[in-house]
């Protein structure tokens, strides 16, 4: 029997019937629409997670102060609480770690600030004139913090916009005016531009002031709450790593690395672990879309079986005129098959549509993946193949008078 | 052409007990002959045809189709076997309800791989020669009348240039006249074309038709006479 000839006794055997030819593809439809949508979800949301996690900075390495544990006693201070790193390792690492591009040592604390009688509870962050390029912040109006400022322990803000919302309202020009921080005025120089929300807390909510200004004014002290680090690209991330913790177990006179009494978190790492997380998430509503493939593959199975029980004498009456067992199971086969294969069609057009909604109604940025379209294709002829082996290995093992006598 | 050697069918009925179709029968048939299998109802004789369509195999005994023993025949043999040297009319006639009269004419030529618009030609000529009508060609089995299904029935069978054309009760569901013309078309094809043709009937008028009357009752052969030399 010839490829076009089977093709065409395919589609007068399935157009034959076509309700239910329908029905049964529709199982396979669902099943292929979900896993193309939920992969398509899955992958959209880790690209939502990773954008916003690359929008702190790139290639950042972030030291914080950790507990300290003396040996013998697990007595833990709160982690982050601790105060174990100064503006003397900031320097150190500026001096000794040649690799990275930029360092900006930062301390933060939230204080109750106010603003011609408006006053909001924020974030207020003493850092250097590196902190836009190490975090990717951008400048809306006016300038950031110079050496100039740090040097003269200038009383000087810079203001994210949520804030300055927060302060003086929308639209108002707030360069120039005057807010105050634990009674101590500040001078507005500069805005800063939308982020949007990150992961790690909104950057637009914050008031960005000299860290030698913070440290004697407000802190009181010369500790930091986090040292930003950027490498100068992502393969020398893990070098540098290795670089600060060996400074600063130096430095702290530390001998065992797991009593280190601070932290460094390399944002390759934070990525990875993010990713993993929807990764698995995506693995998960794959899995659930994939139990309906299942489900609509028995129904393939279902209704082949109902056709050979049918098609009996039809099939006895095909031996008679000379069809071999393989040209029986081979029309089986393709039957089955050209079922799936038109759900999974129609299941990733479908999917597709779905994806392209949930991106449309500003849910998610959803991204269709052409592994996932091979994927459904191949799952879908793989079912196909799987579920119509038995009916057509039973319409083609049948003795040609029995089935030609079958009522 | 063709000869059976003392062959037996036993049946194995639902409940264990045994049934015994053919109890033994031998004959020969030669190139170009006119057989009509004559018995009544439950003789034995569309068992006995099967085995000649290679459609079933004997309990014991043998078939030989050309000297060779069709038990020896491999699956695809067979199916090879059937395919270019039988053609076989059915008595229930058994056409595809959802295809057109010539596309389940063409239907043994799908199988034996021969070209589209060779097919078609096959299989008007069949037709012909069964005597159906043209204007009948695109009509679906369910559309026509009896002696017309009975033609395409025939037509099916004689599509692929058989050497060998198998008939059971092609008349049983006929009125008399239309019987007749069938018969007819059977006799031109065994004298005009030299095919062999073999058919089972349970009626004597029928059986005159052919040139050799073999009757079979209760799977033994009884009777095996040439009705005109």
């Amino acid at each position: 029997m010839k490829t076009s000839d089977m093709m065409q006794e395919t589609y007068m055997a399935l157009s034959a019937n076509k309700a239910r030819s329908f029905l049964t593809i529709l199982g396979i439809v669902i099943g292929i629409s979900s896993v193309i949508a939920m992969i398509a979800i899955g992958e959209g949301a880790k690209g939502t997670i990773q954008n916003s996690i690359q929008s702190i900075g790139s290639n950042l390495i972030l030291v914080m102060p950790g507990a300290q544990r003396g040996p013998g006693f697990q007595v833990s201070a709160g982690r982050g609480s601790a105060r174990t790193l100064t503006q003397a390792d900031a320097d150190a690492i500026i001096k000794e770690i040649t690799l990275a591009q930029a360092v900006a040592p930062e301390i933060s604390g939230r204080y109750q600030v106010t603003a011609k009688g408006k006053n909001t509870n924020t974030s207020v962050v003493g850092t250097v004139p590196a902190y836009p390029a190490v975090r990717n912040i951008q400048i809306d109006q006016g300038d950031f913090i110079s050496e100039q400022h740090l040097r003269g322990l200038s009383k000087v803000a810079v203001l994210g916009p949520t804030a300055r919302d927060d302060l003086f309202g929308e639209g108002v020009q707030a360069v120039g005016q005057v807010i105050r921080v634990r009674g101590i005025e500040f001078k507005i120089i500069g805005i800063t531009r939308t982020k949007g929300g990150g992961g790690f807390g909104s950057q637009d909510d914050m008031i960005f002031i000299p860290i030698s200004t913070a440290q004697k004014f407000l802190a009181g002290d010369s500790y930091v709450t986090t040292i930003s680090v950027q490498a100068k690209d992502s393969q020398s991330m893990a070098e540098i790593q290795q670089e600060i913790t060996g400074l600063l177990l130096n430095r702290h006179n530390i001998s065992d690395p797991q009593l280190a009494d601070f932290n460094t978190l390399n944002q390759a790492d934070i990525v990875a672990a993010a990713s993993s997380v929807t990764q698995t998430f995506t693995i998960l509503l794959a899995a659930v879309a994939g139990i309906s493939l299942v489900v609509g593959g028995i129904g393939i199975m279902n209704m082949m079986l109902t056709t050979v029980t049918e098609r009996t004498r039809e099939i006895g009456l095909r031996k008679a005129i000379g069809a071999k067992r393989n040209e029986i199971n081979f029309q089986f086969l393709t039957e089955a098959v050209a079922l799936t294969f038109l759900g999974g069609l129609i299941g990733v057009i479908l999917g597709w549509l779905i994806s392209f909604g949930v991106t449309r109604l500003g849910i998610l940025q959803t991204k269709v993946s052409l592994f996932s379209i091979l994927l459904a294709f191949g799952v879908s002829a793989a079912i196909g193949i799987i579920f119509g082996y038995y009916p057509a290995r039973r319409a083609a093992a049948l003795n040609p008078i029995d089935a030609l006598r079958y009522e | 052409m063709l000869e059976v050697k003392n062959v037996v069918k036993t049946y194995i009925s639902g409940d264990g007990g045994q049934f015994q179709a053919l109890k033994g029968v031998s004959f020969k048939i030669e190139d170009g002959e006119f057989v009509a299998i004559m018995g009544p109802s439950g003789s034995g004789k569309s068992t006995l045809m099967h085995i000649l369509g290679a459609l079933d195999n004997p309990t014991s005994g043998a078939y030989f189709f050309n000297d060779k023993n069709v038990a020896d025949f491999s699956e695809d043999e067979l199916a090879d076997l059937r395919k270019n040297k039988i053609g076989f009319v059915f008595q229930q006639f058994n056409l595809l309800p959802r295809a057109t009269v010539i596309r389940n004419v063409m239907l043994p030529l799908v199988y034996a791989e021969v070209e589209e618009k060779e097919r078609e030609e096959r299989a008007t000529l069949a037709l012909k020669a069964a005597g159906l009508e043209e204007s009948r060609f695109e009509h679906r089995p369910n559309q026509l009348s009896g002696g017309q299904v009975q033609r395409v029935a025939i037509a099916r069978a004689l599509v692929n240039n058989p050497v060998l054309i198998l008939a059971d009760e092609p008349t049983g569901n006929l009125d008399t006249k239309t019987g007749k013309i069938v018969l007819e078309t059977f006799q031109k094809l065994n004298q005009e074309q030299g095919r062999t043709i073999v058919l089972i009937t349970h009626e004597r008028e029928v059986a005159q038709h052919a040139g050799r009357v073999i009757s079979i009752r209760d799977g033994e052969l009884v009777n095996d006479a040439k009705t005109r030399v």
